[in-house]
């Protein structure tokens, strides 16, 4: 046998192979041309988790596949837990274009980030009416980019303060009335109780900086739109330095439990569902169905009110989170993708959505509605709350803005309110500019 | 993984001084047999890297590709000036150094129980596995936890200990982090270092060790002077392959810092850039740094210490 070909064999068996593969591949993609068009939609877990019979997004998915009478049907895929993880997969295939991501439910933060980068369909003008109709004003602000609406407000999140009412009295505070921060601290080493608050390192820090520093009024970022080089911070003024000072107070007087710097919603309703620790927490409104699920016996003493104050007599901004319905640049499906956003989001699947699920919807109207007001004895609250809410900065550089953040106020004991802000303010720069990393 | 075989490719076959036609015709064999695992290892190792190199020419930001231009060095200037740099390398340096010495020592300890004990030695060894066996984030957890005031057993067990009381936050500082992701990943490969140590230990000839005993040598003298000689080849393998691999940690310091406190190794500094911050630019430039850094670890080893792979293959 000639010598070439004993070595050409296996060469040609890998090509053969790796043909072979690639037209299994092919063969996938176009398998979908019979029957009505599939429509994905990328979903954040939710309470109903991943079963279509309940009234979580899969549930909805099923809903909308059957009011489409058959022009489409919606698969849905589930995303990681973690906002941060959910971006990085949502950004690999948005900057890959897949085409097998039509629907996606989107974290309001990352709208200006996607939107920026060309990855988002804005909404055509046929839906703006529909979609911002009756929404929470600071999601309707989230949703949209450039002056144009980018994203569908889905549900509405925002952050209430839980407290024991019997600690709360053994402490002498009037919660009838707006509390400080100062006031909650005070009161929790009086009693030898824990406010639990989120200062890992990680995205829900960010909201919580961010909540101080604009219920003083202040704002990270001064021109959230502008590109890196025009953007001006917020950080070195008295509003930044009072965000500070709360963080800085918080981590001194012990009062967020044993491990602060790496507790975040989960740890701090430990916190709070443990009745020798039990105290204060700011939480977004799952707890009032996961207390229960915890097996405490103390339901009744569960008090919830609106977000502390920063400084004493100024409105608190309760942070704002929520879902973000968008749709994907490289979608093959852009009319049905809309469509099925409409009936995703319409009034009576919001309503669906948040008593299934627990989460607050963006429709103003829902909040009226008498079953949502029984099982949600705080919805009023819940509504004002987002009406007055404070968004994080609608920045195309938000994981960045974040990161920056995160880093340089944690950990939370090290945080110091006449220098903390400087050095932010610094890095935000140095990052945002290509001079350091992150 | 893969520069742990590149590396293993680059070094030399026993030398011969005179080559029999039979040999050289195993050898063609071997080649031939090999061929097609050694292109596709080039194939996928040599592309990410020169890809990779390429990229950090660039000023490239996956969420803005239009404006992606040529910078040069800077990304590697921006690196090299950035403190954050030099702390992650100082990071990732001392858990090296810190976990390699003590895996060595315990590694050695465990494969002489297990290279002397005769009655359960199948059970033993199977159990020394088990660590190894378990996925390094499913192991980062449980340490995770273990560590944590509110989940975790460890204040609880070692309050007795000065400075460990039931509220210890053992992630709330950069010692104390570094502390427990050491900790975790010794626990974790301390196996992996027995058992290439094991295998050392099984190809002394019993004979010298024999001698070594008539002669009246204490236990220490045959430990010092004639198992580490006779098994040098497999220490400097063993502790190379425990180097390169260590010098890359990532999982642990994910699951448990994220990089908090200073915690960051290289891998995580370059994970971060890349992935999360998609500057694929500074994140590839940080990848071949941290690749250079690799490959002169390997250098040294095999030129320095003389390391000889193909011994150890025996």
């Amino acid at each position: 046998m000639p010598r070439t070909r004993q070595w050409v064999r296996p060469v040609v068996g890998a090509a053969a192979l790796a043909l072979t593969a690639s037209l299994g591949l092919t063969a996938c993609s176009s398998g979908e041309a019979e029957g009505p068009v599939t429509v994905t939609w990328f979903i954040n877990p939710d309470g109903g988790g991943s079963d279509p019979s309940k009234d979580g997004q899969a549930g909805l998915a099923r809903i909308c596949t059957e009011r489409a009478n058959g022009r489409y049907e919606i698969e849905f895929e589930l995303l990681p837990n973690s906002a941060s993880d959910q971006r990085q997969q949502l950004l690999r295939r948005l900057a890959a274009f897949d085409e097998n991501v039509d629907i996606m439910s989107l974290d309001p933060v990352f709208v200006a980030e996607f939107a920026n980068a060309g990855f988002l369909k804005q909404v055509p003008e046929d839906y703006v009416d529909d979609y911002t109709t009756d929404m929470v004003q600071p999601i309707i602000d989230s949703a949209t980019w450039q002056d144009k609406l980018t994203g569908a407000p889905m549900w509405a999140n925002t952050q209430l303060l839980w407290y024991r009412k019997s600690i709360a009295e053994k402490a002498g505070l009037d919660m009838t009335k707006p509390v400080t921060w100062e006031q909650l601290i005070d009161a929790a080493k009086q009693t030898e109780k824990t406010i639990g608050v989120q200062a890992k390192r990680y995205e829900g820090y960010m909201v919580w900086i961010n909540a101080l520093i604009m219920g003083a009024g202040g704002n990270i970022l001064l021109n959230p739109g502008a590109s890196a080089q025009d953007l001006q911070f917020g950080l070195e003024t008295e509003a930044g330095k009072a965000g500070a000072e709360v963080i800085a107070d918080v981590a001194k007087a012990g009062v967020a439990g044993p491990a602060m710097s790496s507790t975040d919603e989960t740890a701090a309703l430990d916190l709070f569902a443990n009745d020798t620790t039990s105290g204060f927490l700011v939480n977004w409104p799952y707890v009032w169905a996961a207390l229960p699920e915890r097996g405490i016996d103390w339901v009744d003493d569960i008090g919830y009110t609106r977000y502390p104050q920063t400084i004493a007599g100024e409105e608190s901004r309760p942070p704002i989170g929520g879902i973000v319905l968008g749709v994907s640049a490289a979608t093959q499906h852009e009319s049905e993708a809309w469509d099925a956003i409409k009936c995703i989001r319409d009034e009576e699947n919001q309503k669906r959505y948040m008593l299934g699920t627990g989460n607050p919807a963006a429709n103003k109207n829902v909040y009226n509605d008498p079953e949502v007001k029984e099982v949600f004895p705080m919805a009023a609250l819940i509504r004002s709350s987002l009406d007055t809410g404070g968004v994080r900065p609608l920045t195309q550089y938000y994981g960045d803005v974040s990161g920056v953040m995160q880093r340089v106020y944690s950990p939370p004991n090290a945080v110091n309110p006449d220098t903390t802000p400087v050095a932010a303010t610094e890095l935000l720069s140095d990052v945002l500019n290509g001079r350091a990393l992150l | 993984m893969s520069v742990v075989t590149e590396v293993e490719r680059a070094a030399p076959p026993p030398g011969k001084a005179k080559v029999t036609d039979r040999a050289k015709q195993e050898r063609n064999l071997g080649w031939r047999l090999a061929m097609p695992a050694f292109v596709v290892m080039v194939l996928v190792t040599g592309y990410p890297i020169l890809q990779a190199t390429w990229n950090s020419f660039f000023s490239y930001r996956l969420t803005d590709p239009a404006n992606k231009h040529f910078v040069g060095l800077q990304n590697y200037a921006v690196a090299l000036t950035d403190s954050v740099f030099w702390t992650a390398t100082l990071v990732t340096v001392f858990i090296t150094v810190f976990t390699v010495i003590v895996e060595l020592v315990l590694g050695m300890i465990i494969a002489l129980v297990m290279h002397n004990i005769v009655i359960p030695r199948r059970t033993l060894r199977t159990i020394v596995l088990i660590p190894y066996a378990i996925i390094t984030v499913v192991s980062a957890f449980s340490w995770f936890f273990a560590f944590r005031p509110d989940t975790g057993y460890i204040n609880y067990w070692f309050q007795w200990l000065p400075g460990v009381d039931l509220l210890t936050d053992w992630f709330g500082g950069q010692w104390t982090s570094l502390f427990v992701i050491c900790l975790s990943e010794i626990w974790k490969t301390t196996p992996f270092m027995s058992l290439l140590l094991l295998a050392g230990l099984a190809q002394i000839d019993t004979s010298l060790d024999e001698a070594a005993k008539v002669d009246g040598a204490s236990w220490w003298q045959r430990f010092r002077y004639v198992m580490l000689p006779n098994m040098k080849a497999a220490i400097m393998v063993a502790v190379l392959f425990r180097t390169l691999d260590a010098y890359r940690i990532f999982d642990n310091i994910f699951i448990m810092t994220a990089g908090a406190n200073d915690t960051a190794s290289l891998s995580l500094l370059t994970y971060n850039q890349t992935i999360d911050r998609v500057e694929i630019g500074l994140g590839s430039a940080l990848a071949v740094l941290l690749f250079l850094m690799v490959l002169a670890i390997a250098f040294v080893f095999v030129r320095g210490f003389k390391v000889d792979l193909a011994q150890g293959r025996d």
